[in-house]
């Protein structure tokens, strides 16, 4: 299936089939960012702390630089640029803007695909479900305060219209 | 700064006997490379020493949780997140769930699993003390066969394992209990959440008639390996616990050998380490 | 004229691109042909260079190299002392000094290259701590190891003592703090033998930049252009230190003909960049029994690193806020910068004032017990009034009521409520508890004669469209330049925010309205941008194309007007400094700041007394801040300036070993998360000022002041002993606790 210097893996960003070769190890952040031109995914520690460069994983929030490509084999992955197509992430992106979220938007698209992530799972979040959702999403800029307050309001937008 | 790929190497097995195969046929050349949250750390700090790598995060095999009356069998491919997942481990084996939910942030815990943790080996993971005083075994598979083996014996000192080139830790089991044990599970780091830490301490006793019938007692953070603290339980047996607890924290200072590191200091890990010795002891 | 806009929250204007993952950062910015290129840098902080090896396993020959020979014009960052070499030639004076760069087109080989390049540097003994560097151990910089130092006198210190009631000495410590701006530095440069050089990237300040490139390539200034691209997060971090990056990029670029991007890694950028001054200060004060302030003598150290950088700007920063908000007699503060062998310390919001205004506030509590009253009530006793004068002489010239943000930031965090049954809960509770405030003030802008010496510029210009766009140097960085200066402009104008656009900073194109620092932008910046907008208002009603009661539309139909039939409608306005602000630069007396924001802020926290592991569990920022333009963006400031606050009192330390950071990972150099704040509540007041757009005042930095020193106040009232340094972590907690143990 694969070599040392290159693997072709198989996987499908925001929707759309994506056939790599690539070195097994190179990380998926790079091979979004660099290969398929997806810049909104973001690096800021390069050692899966901050949270910048999360994308969804089948579903599930990872660290993209964290993640070697040969592992992202038939895996369905969302960046920051698919959820804009998602009517519903809309409504948090929209409350991220409205709140104040979003200042200097380096820490933001790995907010908005974290916080997408829990109000999938936890559809009326408490503080501290947010909390500790968002622990692994560090933001230099905001102190948190208003990110949550973007979140609690988009959740209840989103309650309000899955109500109708 | 970054490692140099082209010295790199990493393969998926189809399945788990193709990797043992390779593991066999060309003993501590390939390396397993579970969900890569230490290793890509390493990589991206030109640290990774190992060249070749097995990629095996997508075995389902090693990914079940099993239970019997007797054990609940974790496969070693098992995410945190997945931990979490588990009924039976939630409220039989508290403070294992308790680690999981402390280790590292949402993104990480999806990714990392326990047999790549165990595999780290690093003396301040947060698991670890949870498994000994459960008295966990490992598998530990190779193409020839597979042994179990007390997961108290696995490390035998810093970064050092019971394991041979050619094995991979395939599944970690918990003895279940019908006992009604008391739980303790404390990790203390520098902050909240994504901390690496100072101390972790678990503990698990089981009272009968106001006296403690039997006590376990492990710490992470105080020494090379993450330590069951034998002398300590053998100390507490058949008393009330509160009436031996300075007797206990002499005892539990023996059996550690903090550091002093950039993180914190000898003096803070063992003063720290007593206190919880005392807060459990308190709680019983 | 009605105010439609000014204290709205219209949202961000490049919310949008942010949220959607479309804004562009550097490293989001690619050219063809473009080599990536890194800094070899000295493993050790002093010695002199011997020997340089390469590796005959790279292919050399393929890279683009280049070392301080390779410098067209002078090896200097210049800045203001001009001490800093670009490339080390020779000697080196700090650990990850930059030596020799490279570049290739192979992103992965440039680094293996880098690791191949072995630097012989015979080590020298270095000097790592400031009385080391005082007692002169080794004489590192200039004659005797001290950048600056500043005398300040009011009435006579020395004759106070002998009448005092009490007398209070103390001693505090800051250590350094990483900006930690989530998106690492980076530049991007380009060389055309025609055109000369382009650099874009992260930045504050492209002036500064532009200034730096010129004298080291040898370009005339219209040679030399620099661009500013979204920049994530900066917080002084990105003031200076990117001339560094973009000489590197621009040398690079040079030497390759090609462009050159450079993007630190996180562990590079935090070990090799600057830092906030660590420092050190000491109080001696003396009371009379009512508590009235008699003297106040402060010694007030930071350490600087290597070279000057912006040393003498934050020492001076520092000593005008050392003596605070209070009205003494007799004040001596004697303040020094000095070298030792660390990378050299830069720039970090608050610029000197969160160290010295940390001392004053813990000290002022200690003063308090010391006399056995109240600490909110010996600075009620104390409170500077309008008429009265400041420690560095200067007549507080607006109304100020420190006294009422106290009585309204104690309401808000129940203070008294809670002081009292703390008190009685900590003698049984394991969780001690603890509340604390502080009373600060922030001066914005450029102290003393800094802005009349700088004459920032602003131009607006209207166009063929009818949009009007404002040209500025002063650049977004998330704290929301981009969004109130067209609310600004269009408040005067009275036209809609959308018919304003703001021009990317691009020293090719905008008028150099000084660097975006000192909270100046809306006060002094955004005051330029509505004088000149009313310019330009003024210029289209002269012309008799608009009438004065006129709608948006009327005026974007003048302004296309004007345009097509003059060519150009532009207006420009440069700043004049406000009547009545007399600075005294010997002396170091007088109006050191246009104006000033004051603030209280309450803490309390919860300590845990088996672990020290201390929590803020409530935090109350009241401030009085002029006018609030913008309420979102304002509260977002005061929110991001605590929690940093926070990081800065509790969990942010850098570990240094033979002056290296050795904490230099996201890992172990530990900010806040999102688990470990508590909620962060503000409130303003507002006094309008008159010289401020919309009568603001500047808020940039005033947040970080507070927190450090009210946190520290409520720790030691939660576990009644004397902490006085940060970070209070649970080490050096249990350290004062059983030190205090008899």
């Amino acid at each position: 299936m694969s070599d040392r210097a290159s693997a072709t893996v198989l996987f499908t960003v925001n929707g759309r089939p994506q056939s790599m070769t690539s070195h097994p190890l190179r990380r998926l952040l790079d091979v979004l960012r660099e290969d398929l031109r997806l810049t909104g995914t973001k690096e800021g520690c390069g050692e899966g702390e901050c949270g910048a460069c999360a994308v969804l994983f089948d579903g599930e929030v990872v660290n993209s630089c964290l993640v070697p490509i040969l592992q992202a084999q038939d895996v369905t992955i969302i960046t920051i640029e698919g959820l804009v197509q998602n009517e519903k992430a809309k409504l948090l992106q929209e409350a991220f803007v409205q709140c104040g979220g979003a200042q200097c938007g380096i820490c933001t698209p790995g907010m908005v695909v974290a916080s997408w992530n829990l109000l999938e799972r936890n559809p009326l979040p408490t503080d501290d479900d947010l909390r500790s959702a968002l622990s692994g999403n560090l933001c230099r800029c905001t102190g948190y305060t208003r990110i949550f307050e973007a979140i609690k309001i988009a959740s209840g937008k989103l309650e309000q219209a899955a109500a109708k | 700064m970054r490692s140099y790929l082209p010295r790199y190497e990493m393969r998926a097995p189809m399945d788990l006997g193709e990797a043992l195969d390779l593991m066999q046929a060309e003993p501590g050349e390939w390396k397993p490379f579970a969900g890569g949250t230490d290793l890509m750390v390493l990589l991206e700090q030109g640290k990774l020493e190992h060249r070749r790598f097995l990629s095996i995060a997508h075995l389902t095999d090693l990914q079940r949780i099993e239970v019997t009356d007797a054990h609940v069998t974790i496969g070693a491919l098992t995410t945190y997140s997945n931990l979490q997942r588990d009924s039976v481990l939630q409220s039989e084996f508290s403070l294992l769930w308790k680690a999981a939910s402390e280790t590292g942030s949402i993104a990480n815990q999806n990714r990392g699993t326990l047999g790549g943790n165990i595999a780290n080996a690093s003396p301040a993971a947060d698991s670890p003390p949870a498994l000994l005083v459960y008295d966990a075994e490992l598998e530990l598979i190779c193409r020839q066969g597979a042994r179990w083996i007390p997961y108290a014996r696995f490390h035998t000192g810093y970064k050092q394992m019971d394991i041979a080139p050619n094995e991979i830790i395939s599944r970690i089991r918990l003895p279940r209990s019908s006992k009604q044990w008391r739980q303790y599970y404390r990790k203390v780091g520098t902050r909240r959440a994504q901390a690496i830490s100072k101390v972790c301490f678990a503990g698990t006793a089981e009272i009968a008639e106001g006296k403690i019938r039997d006590i376990r007692i492990a710490l992470g953070s105080v020494a090379p390996t993450v330590v069951r603290c034998v002398k300590t339980e053998a100390l507490l047996l058949n008393s009330t616990g509160s009436s031996r607890i300075k007797d206990a924290q002499e005892e539990l200072a023996s059996e550690m050998s903090p550091v002093d590191d950039f993180r914190s200091n000898a003096k803070y890990r063992n003063r720290v380490a007593q206190n919880l010795l005392a807060e459990f002891l308190l709680q019983l | 004229m009605t105010q439609r806009l000014m204290g709205s929250s219209l949202p961000r204007t490049e919310g949008h691109s942010k949220v959607t993952g479309q804004a562009r950062y550097v490293d989001d910015i690619s050219f063809p042909e473009m080599l990536y290129g890194v800094t070899v840098r000295s493993p050790i902080a002093r010695g002199r260079i011997s020997k340089i090896e390469f590796d005959p396993a790279i292919p050399w020959n393929e890279f683009t190299i280049v070392n301080a020979s390779d410098i067209p014009g002078r090896n200097r960052i210049v800045l203001i002392a001009d001490d800093q070499p670009c490339l080390a030639q020779g000697l080196v004076n700090h650990a990850e000094e930059p030596v020799l760069l490279l570049a290739h087109r192979d992103k992965q080989l440039v680094e293996e290259a880098r690791r191949a390049v072995t630097l012989d540097i015979a080590p020298l003994p270095a000097v790592f701590d400031i009385d080391d560097a005082i007692a002169e151990k080794q004489i590192i910089w200039g004659t005797d190891n001290i950048f600056k130092t500043f005398l300040v006198e009011k009435g006579d210190v020395d004759s106070a003592w002998a009448g005092a009631y009490a007398i209070v000495e103390g001693e505090y410590h800051t250590g350094a703090q990483e900006q930690l701006y989530i998106e690492p530095q980076g530049m991007i440069a380009q060389y055309d033998p025609e055109t000369g050089i382009t650099v874009l990237g992260s930045m504050q300040c492209p002036y500064y930049v532009h200034k730096a490139l010129m004298p080291l390539l040898n370009l005339p200034p219209e040679k030399v252009r620099v661009i500013q691209t979204e920049t994530g997060g900066a917080f002084g971090g990105k003031e200076e230190y990117p001339s560094v990056i973009a000489c590197h990029a621009a040398l690079l670029a040079k030497k390759a003909c090609k462009p050159v991007k450079i993007i630190y890694d996180r562990g590079e950028d935090m070990a090799a960049t600057t830092k906030r001054h660590p420092s050190r200060t000491r109080h001696r004060t003396a009371v009379d029994r009512d508590g009235k302030l008699l003297a106040m003598d402060i010694e007030f150290t930071v350490d600087g690193g290597a070279y000057t950088t912006l040393s003498t700007v934050v020492l001076s920063r520092g000593t005008i806020h050392a003596g605070g908000p209070y009205a003494c007699p007799n004040v001596r503060i004697r303040s020094k910068a000095v070298a030792t062998n660390h990378p050299p310390h830069g720039a970090f919001r608050g610029f000197g004032a969160p160290q010295s205004i940390f001392a004053l506030e813990c000290h002022m509590d200690r003063v308090a017990r010391q006399i056995n009253m109240p600490p909110d009530e010996f600075r009620r006793r104390n409170f500077v009034h309008e008429g009265e004068t400041l420690a560095v002489s200067q007549v507080v010239r607006e109304p100020v009521n420190l006294e009422l943000l106290m009585n309204r930031a104690f309401e808000l965090s129940e203070y008294r409520l809670k002081r009292e049954r703390f008190a009685r809960e900590n003698e049984t509770s394991i969780i001690k508890r603890g509340i604390g405030f502080a009373s600060f003030m922030h001066g914005a802008g450029f102290t003393g004669s800094g802005e009349r010496s700088m004459g920032s510029i602003v131009a607006v210009e209207g166009t063929k469209e009818g949009m009007v766009r404002v040209l500025a140097s002063s650049t977004e960085m998330g704290q929301g330049t981009n969004t109130i200066f067209p609310q600004i402009a269009a408040e005067a104008l009275g036209i809609g925010v959308d018919a304003v656009e703001i021009v990317t900073p691009d020293t090719s194109v905008v008028p150099n309205s000084g660097p975006t620092v000192a909270s100046r932008t809306c006060m002094i910046v955004g005051k330029l941008v509505e004088s000149a907008c009313l310019q330009l208002r003024e210029a289209l009603i002269q012309s008799g194309l608009l009438q004065p009661d006129y709608s948006p539309e009327d005026f974007k139909r003048a302004c296309s007007e004007y345009v097509e039939r003059r060519g150009m409608l532009k207006c420009q306005s440069q700043y004049s400094t406000p009547p009545g602000i007399y600075w005294d630069d010997d002396k170091y007396q007088g109006d050191a700041y246009a104006t000033y924001a004051w603030a209280v802020y309450v803490a309390e926290v919860s300590i845990d007394s088996r672990t020290w592991e201390t929590r803020v569990e409530d935090f109350v920022a009241v401030q009085e801040v002029g006018r609030v333009i913008n309420p979102i963006l304002a509260m977002g400031q005061i929110e991001g300036g605590v929690a940093q606050g926070i990081g800065f009192a509790l969990y942010e330390d850098v570990a240094w070993r033979e002056g290296r950071m050795v904490n230099n990972q996201m890992t172990n150099y530990i900010m806040p998360t999102s688990a470990d704040l508590p909620p962060i509540r503000v409130y303003f007041e507002e006094i309008p000022y008159e010289y401020g757009p919309g009568g603001a005042k500047g808020i940039g930095e005033l947040p970080i002041d507070g927190p450090a020193p009210a946190i520290v106040n409520a720790i030691e009232n939660a576990i009644g002993v004397p902490v006085g340094r940060i970070p209070a972590t649970p080490e050096v907690l249990m350290q004062a606790m059983e030190g205090a143990r008899v």
